[in-house]
Protein backbone atom coordinates (compact mmCIF):
# COMPACT_ATOMS: atom_id res chain seq x y z
CA UNK A 1 0.00 0.00 0.00
CA UNK A 2 1.38 3.24 -1.21
CA UNK A 3 0.78 6.50 1.07
CA UNK A 4 -1.67 8.13 -0.99
CA UNK A 5 -3.66 5.20 -0.94
CA UNK A 6 -3.24 5.00 3.02
CA UNK A 7 -3.88 8.84 3.27
CA UNK A 8 -7.46 8.22 1.29
CA UNK A 9 -8.41 5.72 3.64
CA UNK A 10 -7.25 7.84 6.74
CA UNK A 11 -8.36 11.48 6.30
CA UNK A 12 -12.39 10.88 6.40
CA UNK A 13 -12.22 9.99 9.95
CA UNK A 14 -8.85 11.36 10.91
CA UNK A 15 -10.91 14.44 12.54
CA UNK A 16 -13.14 12.23 14.13
CA UNK A 17 -10.67 9.96 16.10
CA UNK A 18 -9.27 13.52 17.46
CA UNK A 19 -12.17 14.95 18.74
CA UNK A 20 -12.77 11.53 20.18
CA UNK A 21 -9.34 11.99 21.68
CA UNK A 22 -10.08 14.98 22.79
CA UNK A 23 -12.95 14.24 24.16
CA UNK A 24 -11.52 11.56 26.50
CA UNK A 25 -7.86 13.65 26.62
CA UNK A 26 -9.59 17.03 27.04
CA UNK A 27 -6.20 18.64 26.14
CA UNK A 28 -5.94 19.43 22.19
CA UNK A 29 -1.84 18.50 22.61
CA UNK A 30 -2.34 15.53 23.78
CA UNK A 31 -5.23 14.86 21.45
CA UNK A 32 -2.99 15.49 18.74
CA UNK A 33 -0.04 13.31 20.11
CA UNK A 34 -2.93 10.66 20.24
CA UNK A 35 -4.15 10.64 17.06
CA UNK A 36 -0.91 10.67 15.47
CA UNK A 37 0.29 7.62 17.27
CA UNK A 38 -2.77 6.15 16.73
CA UNK A 39 -2.11 6.89 12.86
CA UNK A 40 0.98 5.89 13.38
CA UNK A 41 -0.02 2.47 14.28
CA UNK A 42 -2.24 1.90 11.68
CA UNK A 43 0.42 2.83 9.36
CA UNK A 44 2.89 0.11 10.76
CA UNK A 45 0.13 -2.41 10.55
CA UNK A 46 -0.74 -1.31 7.13
CA UNK A 47 -0.41 -5.31 5.46
CA UNK A 48 -3.88 -5.89 7.82
CA UNK A 49 -5.60 -2.87 6.71
CA UNK A 50 -6.79 -4.65 3.99
CA UNK A 51 -8.45 -7.84 6.62
CA UNK A 52 -10.32 -5.21 9.22
CA UNK A 53 -13.99 -4.84 7.87
CA UNK A 54 -14.22 -1.38 8.82
CA UNK A 55 -10.89 0.49 9.51
CA UNK A 56 -13.22 3.51 10.37
CA UNK A 57 -14.49 1.34 13.76
CA UNK A 58 -11.35 -0.66 13.96
CA UNK A 59 -9.77 3.16 14.77
CA UNK A 60 -11.65 4.59 16.96
CA UNK A 61 -11.31 1.28 19.08
CA UNK A 62 -7.91 1.82 18.99
CA UNK A 63 -8.47 5.75 19.98
CA UNK A 64 -10.61 4.45 22.69
CA UNK A 65 -7.66 2.15 24.42
CA UNK A 66 -5.18 4.46 23.52
CA UNK A 67 -7.01 7.21 25.43
CA UNK A 68 -7.29 4.30 28.48
CA UNK A 69 -4.11 3.95 28.16
CA UNK A 70 -3.00 7.17 28.60
CA UNK A 71 -4.89 8.14 31.17
CA UNK A 72 -3.95 5.19 33.57
CA UNK A 73 -0.58 5.79 32.79
CA UNK A 74 1.58 6.63 35.50
CA UNK A 75 2.43 10.30 33.60
CA UNK A 76 -1.12 10.89 33.34
CA UNK A 77 -1.57 10.41 37.28
CA UNK A 78 1.25 12.92 37.91
CA UNK A 79 0.05 15.63 36.05
CA UNK A 80 -3.44 14.76 36.81
CA UNK A 81 -4.00 18.42 38.46
CA UNK A 82 -3.04 19.46 35.21
CA UNK A 83 -5.40 17.55 33.15
CA UNK A 84 -8.48 17.82 35.54
CA UNK A 85 -7.73 21.64 35.18
CA UNK A 86 -7.01 22.10 31.89
CA UNK A 87 -8.64 24.92 29.66
CA UNK A 88 -8.09 24.95 26.29
CA UNK A 89 -8.05 28.57 25.30
CA UNK A 90 -5.70 28.43 22.04
CA UNK A 91 -8.34 27.25 19.40
CA UNK A 92 -9.82 29.98 18.06
CA UNK A 93 -13.15 27.93 17.40
CA UNK A 94 -13.44 27.49 21.04
CA UNK A 95 -12.67 31.56 21.45
CA UNK A 96 -15.89 31.20 18.39
CA UNK A 97 -17.89 29.42 20.97
CA UNK A 98 -17.13 31.43 23.71
CA UNK A 99 -19.09 34.28 22.71
CA UNK A 100 -22.10 31.76 23.73
CA UNK A 101 -21.57 31.57 27.93
CA UNK A 102 -24.21 28.64 27.72
CA UNK A 103 -22.41 26.74 24.90
CA UNK A 104 -19.37 26.90 27.38
CA UNK A 105 -21.32 25.37 30.32
CA UNK A 106 -22.04 22.54 27.67
CA UNK A 107 -18.84 22.00 27.42
CA UNK A 108 -18.18 21.63 31.11
CA UNK A 109 -20.84 19.60 31.99
CA UNK A 110 -19.81 17.02 29.29
CA UNK A 111 -16.71 17.00 30.74
CA UNK A 112 -18.14 16.30 34.13
CA UNK A 113 -19.44 13.13 33.05
CA UNK A 114 -18.14 9.47 33.39
CA UNK A 115 -15.82 8.17 30.69
CA UNK A 116 -18.12 6.26 28.72
CA UNK A 117 -21.07 8.45 28.59
CA UNK A 118 -18.72 11.16 27.39
CA UNK A 119 -17.57 8.72 24.52
CA UNK A 120 -20.93 8.02 23.86
CA UNK A 121 -22.09 11.25 23.94
CA UNK A 122 -19.27 12.27 21.39
CA UNK A 123 -19.84 9.20 18.99
CA UNK A 124 -23.69 9.21 19.18
CA UNK A 125 -24.71 13.73 19.01
CA UNK A 126 -21.44 14.76 17.44
CA UNK A 127 -20.23 12.37 14.91
CA UNK A 128 -23.54 10.88 14.63
CA UNK A 129 -22.81 7.04 14.22
CA UNK A 130 -25.31 4.58 14.53
CA UNK A 131 -25.95 2.51 17.75
CA UNK A 132 -24.39 -0.80 16.29
CA UNK A 133 -21.37 0.85 15.20
CA UNK A 134 -21.41 2.41 18.69
CA UNK A 135 -21.77 -0.73 20.10
CA UNK A 136 -18.75 -2.21 18.09
CA UNK A 137 -16.40 0.52 18.77
CA UNK A 138 -16.77 0.28 22.40
CA UNK A 139 -16.87 -3.59 22.64
CA UNK A 140 -20.39 -2.91 24.49
CA UNK A 141 -23.64 -4.30 23.75
CA UNK A 142 -26.35 -1.78 22.07
CA UNK A 143 -28.44 -1.40 24.76
CA UNK A 144 -26.37 -0.43 26.98
CA UNK A 145 -25.20 2.06 24.57
CA UNK A 146 -28.37 2.99 24.51
CA UNK A 147 -28.90 3.39 28.43
CA UNK A 148 -25.54 5.43 28.89
CA UNK A 149 -26.74 7.83 26.09
CA UNK A 150 -29.75 8.24 28.32
CA UNK A 151 -28.59 8.79 31.11
CA UNK A 152 -26.08 10.92 29.46
CA UNK A 153 -28.25 13.16 27.69
CA UNK A 154 -30.85 13.49 31.10
CA UNK A 155 -28.20 14.90 33.35
CA UNK A 156 -26.98 17.60 30.21
CA UNK A 157 -30.63 18.04 30.37
CA UNK A 158 -30.65 18.78 33.91
CA UNK A 159 -27.98 20.51 34.12
CA UNK A 160 -28.58 22.64 31.89
CA UNK A 161 -32.21 23.42 33.46
CA UNK A 162 -30.91 23.96 36.45
CA UNK A 163 -28.62 27.05 34.86
CA UNK A 164 -30.97 27.98 33.03
CA UNK A 165 -33.89 28.80 35.29
CA UNK A 166 -31.90 29.28 38.59
CA UNK A 167 -28.57 30.59 36.63
CA UNK A 168 -26.22 28.53 39.23
CA UNK A 169 -23.43 27.49 37.74
CA UNK B 1 -48.00 21.61 15.51
CA UNK B 2 -44.59 21.73 15.20
CA UNK B 3 -43.56 22.67 18.31
CA UNK B 4 -45.79 18.77 19.49
CA UNK B 5 -43.51 17.45 17.46
CA UNK B 6 -40.40 18.04 18.75
CA UNK B 7 -41.75 17.66 22.54
CA UNK B 8 -42.15 14.11 21.04
CA UNK B 9 -38.87 13.72 19.45
CA UNK B 10 -37.38 15.58 22.55
CA UNK B 11 -38.79 12.46 24.97
CA UNK B 12 -37.53 9.95 22.49
CA UNK B 13 -34.02 11.35 22.65
CA UNK B 14 -33.81 11.72 26.43
CA UNK B 15 -34.68 7.87 26.20
CA UNK B 16 -32.33 7.39 23.67
CA UNK B 17 -34.65 5.95 21.30
CA UNK B 18 -35.07 8.62 18.48
CA UNK B 19 -33.08 7.80 14.98
CA UNK B 20 -30.49 9.66 13.16
CA UNK B 21 -32.30 11.37 10.73
CA UNK B 22 -35.03 12.42 13.95
CA UNK B 23 -31.63 13.87 15.52
CA UNK B 24 -31.07 15.50 12.37
CA UNK B 25 -34.50 17.28 13.02
CA UNK B 26 -33.84 17.99 16.54
CA UNK B 27 -30.54 19.66 15.62
CA UNK B 28 -32.24 21.86 13.02
CA UNK B 29 -35.21 23.00 15.03
CA UNK B 30 -32.67 24.67 17.71
CA UNK B 31 -30.46 26.21 15.11
CA UNK B 32 -32.70 28.39 14.18
CA UNK B 33 -33.03 32.06 16.05
CA UNK B 34 -36.35 31.58 17.54
CA UNK B 35 -37.16 28.52 20.00
CA UNK B 36 -39.77 28.30 22.32
CA UNK B 37 -39.11 29.59 25.74
CA UNK B 38 -39.90 26.43 27.87
CA UNK B 39 -37.04 24.69 25.32
CA UNK B 40 -34.67 27.18 25.43
CA UNK B 41 -32.61 25.37 27.54
CA UNK B 42 -31.79 23.15 24.98
CA UNK B 43 -30.40 25.23 22.83
CA UNK B 44 -26.74 25.53 24.06
CA UNK B 45 -26.55 21.70 23.82
CA UNK B 46 -27.38 21.30 20.21
CA UNK B 47 -25.17 24.12 19.00
CA UNK B 48 -22.49 22.75 21.05
CA UNK B 49 -22.87 19.46 19.05
CA UNK B 50 -23.03 21.38 15.85
CA UNK B 51 -19.76 23.44 16.30
CA UNK B 52 -17.92 20.23 17.52
CA UNK B 53 -18.61 18.90 14.48
CA UNK B 54 -16.41 20.79 12.30
CA UNK B 55 -13.08 20.49 14.56
CA UNK B 56 -10.39 19.13 13.01
CA UNK B 57 -7.61 17.93 13.04
CA UNK B 58 -4.47 20.21 11.62
CA UNK B 59 -1.45 18.69 12.39
CA UNK B 60 0.30 16.65 9.79
CA UNK B 61 0.06 12.92 10.07
CA UNK B 62 3.82 11.36 10.63
CA UNK B 63 4.12 7.72 8.80
CA UNK B 64 7.39 7.80 8.98
CA UNK B 65 9.22 8.32 12.26
CA UNK B 66 13.19 8.36 12.86
CA UNK B 67 13.66 5.44 15.19
CA UNK B 68 17.45 4.59 15.94
CA UNK B 69 17.98 0.21 14.84
CA UNK B 70 18.78 -1.01 18.28
CA UNK B 71 19.11 -4.58 17.01
CA UNK B 72 22.61 -3.15 15.83
CA UNK B 73 23.89 -1.62 18.93
CA UNK B 74 23.03 -4.90 20.61
CA UNK B 75 25.85 -6.46 17.95
CA UNK B 76 28.07 -3.84 18.30
CA UNK B 77 28.20 -4.18 22.29
CA UNK B 78 28.38 -8.16 22.35
CA UNK B 79 31.19 -7.56 19.99
CA UNK B 80 32.88 -4.91 21.77
CA UNK B 81 33.12 -6.98 24.86
CA UNK B 82 34.19 -10.32 23.30
CA UNK B 83 37.09 -8.31 22.36
CA UNK B 84 37.70 -7.45 25.73
CA UNK B 85 37.64 -10.48 27.08
CA UNK B 86 40.08 -12.14 23.91
CA UNK B 87 42.72 -9.64 25.23
CA UNK B 88 42.17 -10.03 28.50
CA UNK B 89 43.40 -13.37 28.51
CA UNK B 90 46.93 -14.29 29.04
CA UNK B 91 48.86 -15.86 25.80
CA UNK B 92 50.14 -18.97 26.53
CA UNK B 93 52.31 -20.60 24.21
CA UNK B 94 52.67 -24.39 25.95
CA UNK B 95 51.41 -25.98 28.80
CA UNK B 96 55.12 -26.53 30.11
CA UNK B 97 54.89 -22.56 30.28
CA UNK B 98 52.03 -22.51 31.83
CA UNK B 99 53.27 -25.10 34.66
CA UNK B 100 56.70 -24.21 35.19
CA UNK B 101 57.15 -20.25 33.90
CA UNK B 102 59.36 -18.97 31.63
CA UNK B 103 62.77 -21.00 32.77
CA UNK B 104 63.81 -24.26 31.46
CA UNK B 105 66.50 -24.86 34.16
CA UNK B 106 65.11 -25.87 37.47
CA UNK B 107 68.32 -23.82 38.89
CA UNK B 108 68.32 -21.42 37.63
CA UNK B 109 64.59 -20.41 38.57
CA UNK B 110 65.28 -21.67 41.99
CA UNK B 111 68.23 -19.15 41.90
CA UNK B 112 65.75 -16.45 40.79
CA UNK B 113 63.43 -17.35 43.32
CA UNK B 114 65.68 -16.89 46.26
CA UNK B 115 67.40 -13.70 44.81
CA UNK B 116 63.90 -11.99 44.29
CA UNK B 117 63.06 -13.54 48.62
CA UNK B 118 65.79 -12.31 49.58
CA UNK B 119 65.26 -8.49 48.11
CA UNK B 120 61.75 -8.91 49.79
CA UNK B 121 63.29 -9.59 53.02
CA UNK B 122 65.88 -7.08 52.71
CA UNK B 123 62.95 -4.48 52.33
CA UNK B 124 60.83 -6.08 54.95
CA UNK B 125 63.70 -5.66 57.13
CA UNK B 126 64.28 -2.38 56.52
CA UNK B 127 60.46 -1.25 57.75
CA UNK B 128 61.18 -3.02 60.64
CA UNK B 129 63.87 -1.04 61.52
CA UNK B 130 62.09 2.18 61.77
CA UNK B 131 59.35 0.61 64.00
CA UNK B 132 62.38 0.25 66.89
CA UNK B 133 61.96 3.61 67.40
CA UNK B 134 58.82 2.67 69.47
CA UNK B 135 60.95 1.51 71.91
CA UNK B 136 62.10 4.78 73.40
CA UNK B 137 58.44 5.76 73.70
CA UNK B 138 58.23 2.99 76.42
CA UNK B 139 61.33 4.19 77.48
CA UNK B 140 60.15 7.51 78.14
CA UNK B 141 56.82 5.83 80.02
CA UNK B 142 58.42 4.19 82.53
CA UNK B 143 60.41 7.48 83.64
CA UNK B 144 56.86 8.77 84.26
CA UNK B 145 56.63 6.22 87.35
CA UNK B 146 58.71 8.66 89.30
CA UNK B 147 55.79 10.66 89.21
CA UNK B 148 54.67 8.35 91.57
CA UNK B 149 57.29 8.54 94.16
CA UNK B 150 55.73 12.38 94.64
CA UNK B 151 52.61 11.52 94.75
CA UNK B 152 52.97 9.34 97.59
CA UNK B 153 55.35 11.86 99.83
CA UNK B 154 52.49 14.66 98.99
CA UNK B 155 50.49 11.82 100.27
CA UNK B 156 52.51 11.78 103.30
CA UNK B 157 52.63 15.52 103.62
CA UNK B 158 48.50 15.91 103.82
CA UNK B 159 47.77 13.16 106.34
CA UNK B 160 50.29 15.26 108.54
Amino acid sequence: MTQAEFLNIVMPFKDKVFRLAKRLLVSTEEAEDATQEVLLKLWNNKKKIQEYKNVEAFSMTMTKNFCFDKLKSKQAQNLKIVHSNYEDGNTPLQKQIELNDSVDWVSKIIEGLPEQQRMIIQLRDIEEYDFDEIAKMLDMNNTAVRVNLSRARKTIREKLTNTHSYGIK
Amino acid sequence: MVLNNIERLLEKYENGETTLKEEQQLKHYFSQETVAPHLEMYKPMFAYFLVNQQEQFTKDIPLKRKRTNYKWIYVAAVAVLMLGFYFEAPIVNSYEEYAYGTYSNPEKALDEVTKSLAMISDHFNKGTSTVNYLNEVNKGTATLGYLNEIENTTSIIFKN
